[in-house]
């Protein structure tokens, strides 16, 4: 990018601090104060479901929107191979296992010329 | 007693490292290229890696940086993803009570969903806590973390187009293992099922920047409320 100007990094590196703090501070502030259960117990409840709710949210945002337009067809390869990649997550429970054979899945489509 | 047999604490933590090295080495290669290829200079995708350590709120942040988004809806997106360190900093407590402070500050700077799973699965089979062991695997794995990034940094540039090499879907993949990691119950299942489609619904409608946090608010929510119901009736 040739024509990055002050002002730009400027708001890049505000930005950054902002996703440092959020991103470090949930790290390290229940670990660092926390002793035992204190949290309110609606609150523990709604923090259980926070991991599984953003995933979800994220996974459908990528998926359903292939570049950039709302796809349903199979001419969306990321809904294409998220079908296996899904079932595989499901049978394996393996992290790694997963990511592997699901940009496999995609390196292997858009090699073959049919993506 | 049978010092002699075991290996030394630090190995325990390389070895128990290598996995995770293993899968951070592509991704954070992935996170580089991206970050580069969306106008973030080398050497802040670099420092990213180092003052964030966090594959998911990374790849956001370039994503969102890419799409010219707000800095305010950059940091509240990132924000959002990384609210579950909470969760799993405040689960990791009691495992680590009794140490100083400022070690367990420490101890939470390594958290990731990774790092958390490999010492709270190992702590519930039983294994005696041991912080070289923890500080080692740690380090270890956030020494591959950043390693992943420089390569994609620096020698990113020489992928003309992320496409052929699927990074585009690397952070689609991850997001997607962990959510079916993250389905513990029929209930978290259906918390998954609900946001996912409130999450497309509203980007549809046309929130392409905020539909993220509210459909995750509201998905939660509804979670919490079920199980509270639950629990009033039992």
């Amino acid at each position: 990018m040739p024509d990055i100007v002050p002002a730009h990094s400027l708001s890049l590196y505000l930005c950054l601090a902002g996703c440092v703090a959020v991103t470090v501070l949930p790290k390290i502030l229940p670990v660092t104060f926390l002793q035992g259960e204190s949290l309110p117990s609606w609150f523990r409840r709604w923090l259980d479901f926070v991991p599984v709710a953003v995933m979800a949210a994220l996974v459908g945002s990528e998926v359903f929107f292939y570049e950039g337009h709302f796809n349903l067809g199979l001419s969306n390869l990321f809904l294409v191979v998220s079908v296996p990649t899904l079932l595989l997550a499901w049978k394996s429970q393996n992290y790694f296992l997963t990511i592997a054979v699901g940009l496999g899945l995609v390196i292997a489509a858009r090699a073959s010329g049919l993506y | 007693m049978e010092a002699q047999s075991q290996p030394s604490p630090a190995i325990v933590g390389i070895k128990r490292a290598l996995p995770i090295v293993l899968g951070y080495l592509p991704v954070g290669f992935a996170f580089g290229v991206l970050a580069v290829k969306n106008g973030i200079p080398p050497s802040v995708a670099v420092g990213m890696s180092v003052l964030m350590f966090s594959g998911s709120g990374q790849l956001m942040f370039a994503g969102l940086w890419g799409a010219q988004a707000s800095s305010l809806s950059i940091i509240a997106a990132v924000g959002i993803v990384n609210l579950r360190y909470l969760l799993q900093s405040a689960a990791e407590a009691p495992w680590l009570s009794g140490l100083p402070r400022f070690q367990r500050f420490l101890l939470g700077l390594g958290l990731t969903d990774e790092t958390f799973a490999v010492h709270v699965t190992a702590l519930q089979k039983g294994w005696t806590r041991n912080l070289t062991t923890l500080f080692v695997c740690n380090h270890v794995a956030q020494l591959g973390w950043v390693g992943g990034a420089v390569l994609g940094a620096f020698c990113g540039g020489l992928v003309r187009d992320v496409r052929p090499l699927g990074l585009d879907y690397a952070l689609t993949a991850m997001f997607l293992a962990l959510l079916v990691l993250q389905c513990f119950s029929r209930l978290h299942v259906l918390v998954a099922v609900f946001t996912l489609v409130l999450a497309v619904g509203l980007k549809y409608l046309g929130m392409t920047q905020w539909n993220i946090a509210l459909a995750t608010i509201i998905g939660a929510a509804l979670g919490a409320w079920l199980i509270l119901r639950r629990d009033r009736h039992a």
